[in-house]
C-alpha cells in the first residue's frame, strides 16, 4: 500500500478517526489502539486545559497519532477562524479540521461560511481540512483557495447511511488535485472498503466505532476493510459487466471459413 | 412584522387535541413507532395512553436513536441563583411574589463566591436563575453577570424572566449559549388563574418570546412546561407544536426540553394532574422517537432511583448537587429553596454513576468564543 501524503506529512494508515461520543475515555482510547490510526481529530469544545485526569487529550498517543483539532459548534467563518486559533494554542498544531455546521438538525456544513474561513485559515499557515457536502464545484474551489485536503460527506454525520453521496465523490476523486478523505455517514466496514475501492483517499470514521457494543472490535474490522479496500483500488479493479458475456461473440464468423 | 408563533398556535384548540390524543388508537401507534421518519402527529399519538402497553418498545427505541445521535454521553450542569426577588404571583411556586421570605440578590462579589464553588464541583457549564423583577435583575444584571462569568464557564445559559429582542441581541452577543423559558402551560384560560399578577400574566408575551430569542441568534433555546399543572399529555403536545414551529423558522437554533414535574409534597401546591414515573417515561421516549435531535435534559427534582434508570433512555443532560436559592452553595445554604430537591447526591457521585452506567460524563462540551 502506497503511503498518504497530506501537507508535510506521511501516513501509513488510510484510516483518520473522531473522537465523540464514547462511553468513557478508556474505551476511546482502546479503539483508537485498536484503529492503528495515525490522525485523530478532537473538538476544540470538549478539550478541557484544567482538568488533568478527565481531559481527552491525555488519552491520545500522541507519538503515534497526529491530532487534528475541529471547529464544530462553529455557525460562521469569523467563529471558526477564531476557534482554529484557539485550537492551535491548545493542541500545539497548525492542522484543523475545519467544521462549519449552523444547522443543527443535520449538521449540514455551510459551503460559503467554509470556503470563507479555507481562504483565511490558508492565509494563516493553517493546515485546513475542510468538512463538506460532496460537491465537485465545491472541491475546486477550495483547492484554489488553498485547502490541504478536501473531506466530502457519504451522508449526514452520525446517520451511518453509508455512501449515499457516492456517485458525487467518484467526480471528486477524479478530478481532485489534493487528497480526498470520505468523511461522515459511514456505517459499515464495507461502506469504508466501498469509498476506498472508489479511490478515497482515506476515510474518516467516528460514530460507528463510539457507539458499537465493542468499539475496539470494529475499529480493527474498519481497519482491515480499509486496507482491503485500498489495495483493491492500487492493483485495479476489474470493470463490473451488465451481463455475462458471451463465449460466442458476434463477430466470431468473421473467422470462420467460407 | 415577523410571524410568530401565535399565528399557528391559535389555529389548535385544547379541547380538539385532547380529543385526538385520548382517542389514539393501537394500530396508530404502531404506525407512528415503525416510520423512519415521523411528524408531530406521532408524538401526539406516542404520548397518548393508547402507547401506554408499548411503553417497553417506546423505551428501546428511544435508547436505540439517542446513542445513535449523541452517543453515550450525559452533559453535566448546574443552577446558579442570582435572585429570588419577584413581582410575579405564580401559585405553585415559592418564590411568588405573595410568599413572605427574605428576598435576596447576588452582588458580583457574592456571584463569584457561588460561582467558584460550582467551579470547584467540576462544573463547566452553569444555568443562572433568576426570579422577574425588571427594576433591579434585569439586563445590565445579567449582562454583568455574564462578563463576571465567562472566563469560569465554557458554556452560560440563563433561566430568566422573559425579555425583548434587543436584550437577547445584547446577551447573545455577551456569549450567552442558551435561554430556557417555560411557557407553564400552553392552557390559555386557565394560565391566567396560576399567573394572576405581574408581567407574567401576559400570556401572548411568553409564548412569543422563543421567536424573540431565535432571532437573536441564540444558540440554543429550552422550552417546557410544568408537568402537573394542567394535562401534561396535552401540554407536551403544544410544546412539541412550538419547537416544531421554531426549528423551521429559527434553523440554526437548536433546541432543549426539561421536564419540571410537580409532585406531591408538604407545603407546595398539590398538582392537578398526576403525572407518574411510567407517565414521565413515556413522555421521555416520545419526544426522542419524534425528534431525534432535540436535547433533554433531566434535574434533580426527579428521585435518584428514576434518575438512575432513565441515563440510557433518552436523556442527554442531568443537573447534579444543585441549589435552588440564591447563594445556596455557599453564601446562605440554608435560605428558602424554590422547590424541593429529590436527588441530594454531589456531583461527583452523579458522574461516578453515569460512568457506571457506560456513560461519559460531559462536563465540558462549549467552547466561549461560538
Amino acid at each position: 500500500m502506497t503511503p498518504l501524503i497530506i501537507a508535510d506529512r506521511t501516513f501509513q494508515s488510510r484510516f483518520f478517526i473522531g473522537t465523540g461520543k464514547f462511553g468513557s475515555p478508556q474505551i476511546m482510547k482502546d479503539a483508537l489502539v485498536a484503529s492503528k490510526s495515525e490522525l485523530v481529530t478532537v473538538a476544540l469544545k470538549r478539550v478541557d486545559q484544567e482538568a488533568e485526569e478527565d481531559d481527552i487529550l491525555s488519552y491520545i498517543d500522541q507519538n503515534q497519532m497526529q491530532l487534528l483539532p475541529n471547529t464544530s459548534g462553529a455557525r460562521t467563518a469569523k467563529e471558526a477562524v477564531l476557534a482554529a486559533q484557539l485550537a492551535r494554542e491548545a493542541m500545539q498544531t497548525n492542522w484543523i479540521k475545519l467544521e462549519i455546521h449552523p444547522d443543527p438538525k443535520y449538521l449540514m456544513p455551510d459551503p460559503i461560511e467554509t470556503l470563507l474561513a479555507c481562504e483565511e485559515l490558508a492565509k494563516l499557515g493553517f493546515i485546513v481540512l475542510p468538512y463538506i457536502h460532496a460537491d465537485p464545484v465545491l472541491c475546486k474551489r477550495l483547492e484554489d483557495a488553498g485547502t490541504a485536503a478536501v473531506m466530502p460527506l457519504g451522508s449526514p454525520i452520525g446517520s451511518n447511511q453509508g455512501l449515499k453521496t457516492l456517485d458525487f465523490l467518484s467526480i471528486i476523486i477524479e478530478q481532485s488535485r489534493v487528497p480526498v478523505i470520505v468523511d461522515a455517514g459511514i456505517g459499515t466496514p464495507s461502506d469504508a472498503c466501498k469509498a476506498m475501492e472508489i479511490g478515497a483517499d482515506a476515510v474518516l470514521i467516528n460514530t460507528a466505532i463510539a457507539v458499537s457494543n465493542n468499539p475496539a472490535a470494529i475499529a480493527q474490522a474498519f481497519s482491515t476493510a480499509i486496507e482491503a479496500g485500498r489495495l483493491a483500488y492500487e492493483i485495479g479493479i476489474n470493470s463490473t459487466e451488465a451481463k455475462a458475456a458471451g463465449s460466442s461473440p458476434l463477430t466470431e464468423f468473421l473467422t470462420q471459413p467460407y | 412584522m415577523d410571524t410568530t408563533f401565535t399565528s399557528i398556535f391559535k389555529t389548535y384548540s385544547w379541547e380538539e387535541i385532547t380529543q385526538k390524543i385520548y382517542s389514539t388508537t393501537p394500530e396508530q401507534v404502531k404506525q407512528s413507532l415503525h416510520k423512519s421518519q415521523r411528524n408531530i402527529i406521532d408524538f401526539l399519538y406516542l404520548l397518548s395512553p393508547t402507547a401506554k402497553p408499548m411503553l417497553e418498545e417506546m423505551a428501546q427505541l428511544s435508547h436505540q436513536i439517542t446513542t445513535r445521535r449523541f452517543g453515550k454521553n450525559i452533559q453535566l450542569y448546574a443552577p446558579l441563583y442570582l435572585s429570588n426577588e419577584c413581582q410575579n404571583i405564580c401559585t405553585y411556586c415559592g418564590f411568588s411574589m405573595d410568599n413572605k421570605l427574605p428576598r435576596r440578590t447576588l452582588t458580583p462579589s457574592e456571584i463569584d463566591i457561588e460561582a467558584k464553588a460550582l467551579k470547584a464541583m467540576g462544573f463547566q457549564h452553569a444555568l443562572l436563575v433568576t426570579g422577574e423583577s425588571n427594576h433591579t435583575v434585569g439586563t445590565p444584571y445579567f449582562l454583568q453577570a455574564v462578563e463576571q462569568l465567562t472566563s469560569l464557564f465554557s458554556q452560560i445559559s440563563i433561566e430568566v424572566q422573559p425579555l425583548d429582542y434587543e436584550d437577547y441581541l445584547a446577551l447573545h452577543e455577551a456569549k450567552v449559549n442558551a435561554v430556557m423559558v417555560y411557557q407553564e402551560t400552553y392552557h390559555q384560560e386557565v394560565y391566567k388563574t396560576y399567573h394572576p399578577k405581574g408581567k407574567k400574566s401576559n400570556f401572548q408575551y411568553r409564548l412569543e418570546t422563543p421567536d424573540r430569542i431565535g432571532r437573536a441568534g441564540m444558540h440554543k433555546i429550552g422550552l417546557g412546561v410544568l408537568l402537573g399543572l394542567e394535562d401534561w399529555r396535552v401540554d407536551s403536545f403544544f410544546t412539541a407544536l412550538h419547537i416544531d414551529y421554531l426549528q423551521k423558522n429559527y434553523w440554526r437554533t437548536k433546541y432543549s426540553v426539561s421536564f419540571p414535574r410537580l409532585r406531591p409534597a408538604t407545603g407546595t401546591v398539590e398538582p392537578n394532574f398526576l403525572m407518574r414515573d411510567d407517565d414521565l417515561l413515556q413522555l421521555i421516549c416520545a419526544y426522542r422517537i419524534w425528534n431525534p435531535d432535540l436535547e433533554l435534559s433531566l434535574s434533580t427534582r426527579e428521585h435518584p432511583l428514576f434518575r438512575d434508570h432513565i441515563i440510557p433512555l433518552g436523556v442527554t443532560a442531568m443537573s447534579a448537587g444543585s441549589k435552588t436559592n440564591p447563594g445556596g452553595y455557599v453564601i446562605a445554604p440554608e435560605s428558602l429553596e424554590q422547590f424541593e430537591i429529590s436527588d441530594e447526591r454531589s456531583p461527583a457521585e452523579i458522574a461516578s454513576l453515569i460512568a457506571k452506567k457506560g456513560y461519559q460524563p460531559v462536563w465540558k462540551d462549549w467552547q466561549m468564543e461560538y
